[in-house]
């Protein structure tokens, strides 16, 4: 005899940090970016971050809808400007934990000026750069990502360019922690995210995603699961492998892991070590409390 | 509440517009702020760099004007006032962000000293060139506020005014120079801290539970909360409800779009500023703004002493434009002057306003230098035949 389970006793375990009210996403059925918040909200809760002092920001696209599913504080921006966006929420709170949640298109083609510049700062952020390969909430433009033998509806005879690698990029740049995986390596993803949580300075991880409706279906796969046994078949674990050598290249094993993990002060530790006895630090928000009635503990003196 | 003392540098100076500005901007309580350089603001930015320090902000320089105009937002988003500074090809480029500000209710500070254009054109000569691009220059529609000082001391003045009606009005504001005004010195004037009436941050007293992010009272101005503060703020530049989440259909677009204009168009009193001399009685009115001004005033003095009853009206806020005040003027006067450094533009809203019940001479100028006082005078005696 079968138990009946009640509906209401099923809670879903990562639901404390997802907006439940904005659910369900607006992603496709098969898309691989809500396995990538899955992973990532379980990291949030690994990492022992608090969560009233983090915030998430993305640029714009499917990916960078994300912001708006975690139960953060959560700003989806411009296109490609998440990073400088976060920038400043950074410098002006240094206690906030920042985390720019957004897709390839975005960060590395549209807004790749800031990537290189907040790694070469080390802003002590967090990237999460979701690579499907594709402008999808435009309707399946070639990316900067897309590799050349793939077809897109802006070059319907394949593209004439080679595909950017992104790892390698952010590690030239000086990046303190770069990783790859894909959004089959759900486990190893969570740890990388947990781990880069905890890091300071400028991390960066890279998360392969399918996107069966723009990218698979005109490229061969016939789902999204399709794209999946791919990740699984051809991903291969090289932790520490040199960056020149990650760049993904049709029919060629595709490299993830952790590449780069390394400390340098950050751009706030740097300014401070520098500035010495000429900085002086500010002992509430700057702002006022705008609140003048009541004179609160520990308020301005407005 | 007033400005902090340590911000504050009072003492009677010697120093350039852009300086100024600088120091306004940190009276107002802006502690941080993120630019790019491009002549001829870069001044603005470089002595905020050296200040900003000494009073527990910092300045970051970032890789382009993009980047500039959204990280400023970020500052503010984490809870401090911020701005930043610019010139023509970099005000262009910070446009898409002052639609964003406009959207998501950033209460913030461009400064534009405007330079001869189109594209790069005169990098170190003035123009006037950017007015309407400060009223209509990002896509879609908003409202919002440009100031326009004439002098050092006004530099000072109104970019603490500037600063405080962005945080009242929950706009971003222009601060709209040229290069003359940027890089003129003159004697200004700053007073004591407990002098400066600084606006505070519009922050809610509500708790997490009962916060709604775009609830606005009786002056359409939501109440703010900041990030790290506990109420899982939601800030998209999409079309959005009181919760701040997407909300993308043709109902919400007019709420929102129109409260938008509202905040402002309510305010119409509140931001007529302007400065009038001899105005009442006068057959022909000379308006004008910035720079332009300085050298109407001359062109003012001239026809007086021909004997010709001249008025100078002085836009200190050109956006929103003072519509009422030129409804009423314009049937009283034989005509309306305007000098502008750009191929007439604010002249528009002149001639809108006007609407056909007087006379409006525009003088144009492409920019480059200022006007010749004596083309002024040639328009107001046109003006007063
Ligand atoms: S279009 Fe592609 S990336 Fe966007 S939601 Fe659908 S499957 Fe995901």
């Amino acid at each position: 005899m079968s138990t009946l389970i009640e509906p209401t006793a099923l809670t879903n375990p990562v639901e404390k940090v997802l907006r439940n009210d904005r659910i369900p996403t607006i992603w496709c059925p098969g898309c691989g970016l809500g396995t990538t918040v899955n992973s990532f909200a379980y990291a949030l809760m690994a990492s022992g971050a608090d969560l009233k002092k983090t915030a998430i920001v993305s640029g714009i696209g499917c990916s960078g809808r994300v912001s708006g599913y975690v139960a953060l504080d959560s700003f989806h921006t411009t296109h490609g400007r998440a990073i400088p966006f976060a920038t400043g929420l950074k410098l002006a709170n240094p206690e906030l934990t920042v985390v720019v949640y957004s897709g390839d298109g975005d960060l590395t083609s549209i807004g790749g000026n800031h990537l290189i510049h907040a790694a070469r700062r080390n802003m002590d952020i967090l990237v999460v750069c979701v690579n499907n390969m594709i402008y999808a909430m435009t309707g399946g433009q070639a990316a900067a990502t897309t590799p050349g033998a793939a077809t897109s509806t802006t070059t319907p005879y394949g593209s004439f360019e080679p595909e950017l690698n992104i790892p390698q990029l952010v590690d030239a740049a000086g990046a303190c922690y770069v990783a790859r995986w894909t959004a089959f390596h759900v486990k190893q993803l969570e740890k990388s995210m947990t781990e880069a949580l905890k890091k300071k300075g400028f991390r960066f991880i890279e998360v392969l995603s399918p996107c069966p409706t723009l990218y698979g279906r005109r490229n061969g796969y016939a789902d999204g699961l399709a794209q999946m046994k791919e990740y699984k078949e051809m991903a291969k674990v090289k932790n520490g492998a040199p960056t020149y050598e990650v760049a993904i290249t049709h029919g060629q094993p595709i490299i993830v892991g952790k590449f780069v993990d390394r400390d340098r002060p950050d751009y706030l530790t740097l300014m401070r070590s520098q500035l010495g006895a000429h900085y002086h630090e500010v002992a509430e928000v700057g702002v006022g409390c705008g609140d003048e009635s009541e004179g609160k503990e520990g308020c301005c003196s407005c | 509440m007033h400005a902090e003392k340590e911000s504050v540098l009072t003492g009677t100076h010697f120093i350039n517009g852009d300086t100024a500005c600088c120091e306004g901007l940190l009276a107002a309580g802006a502690k941080f702020a993120a630019g790019y350089p491009i002549t001829p603001s870069t001044e603005v930015v470089e002595r905020f760099a050296q200040r900003a320090p000494t009073v527990g902000g910092l300045f970051i320089q970032m890789e382009d004007e993009l980047a500039a105009s959204i990280t400023l937002q970020g500052m503010v988003w984490a809870g401090q006032k911020s701005f930043t500074v610019t010139s023509g090809p970099g005000y262009s480029l910070m446009m898409e962000h002052i639609g964003y500000a406009a959207m998501t209710e950033t209460p913030c500070v461009f400064v534009d000293v405007q330079r001869g254009g189109p594209s790069t054109g005169l990098p170190t000569l003035p123009a006037q060139g950017d007015m309407m691009q400060a009223r209509f220059g990002s896509h879609g529609d908003y409202s919002t506020i440009s100031l326009v000082p004439n002098s050092p001391q006004e530099c000072f003045d109104l970019s603490v005014k500037a600063l405080n009606l962005a945080e009242k009005f929950r706009v971003p504001v222009m601060f709209m120079m040229d290069e003359c005004v940027g890089h003129m010195t003159e004697k200004v004037v700053i007073p004591e801290a407990e002098e400066i009436e600084v606006q505070p941050r519009r922050r809610t007293s509500k708790k997490p539970d009962e916060y709604l992010a775009y609830e606005v009272g009786e002056d359409l101005v939501p109440e703010m909360a900041h990030a790290g503060e506990g109420y899982g703020l939601y800030v998209t530049g999409l079309t959005h409800d009181k919760k701040g989440y997407p909300l993308m259909n043709p109902k919400q677009q007019r709420e929102l779009v129109t409260r938008l204009f509202e905040k402002i168009s309510r305010a119409a009193d509140e931001l007529t500023i302007v400065e009038a001399d001899g105005v009442e009685g006068a057959d022909v009115v000379v308006v004008s703004y910035g720079i332009t001004s300085r050298v109407a005033m001359r062109a003012v003095h001239l026809a007086r002493e021909k004997g010709l009853k001249v008025g100078s009206l002085r836009l200190i806020c050109v956006w929103p434009f003072p519509e009422k005040l030129i409804r009423e003027l314009a049937p009283k006067v034989k005509a309306l002057i305007m000098p502008e450094l750009n191929m007439g533009q604010v002249v528009i809203e002149l001639e809108r306003f006007a609407a056909g019940r007087t006379k409006v001479i525009s003088v144009p100028h492409p920019g480059g230098t200022v006007h010749d006082p004596l083309e002024i005078l040639e328009a107001i005696e046109r003006g007063a035949q």
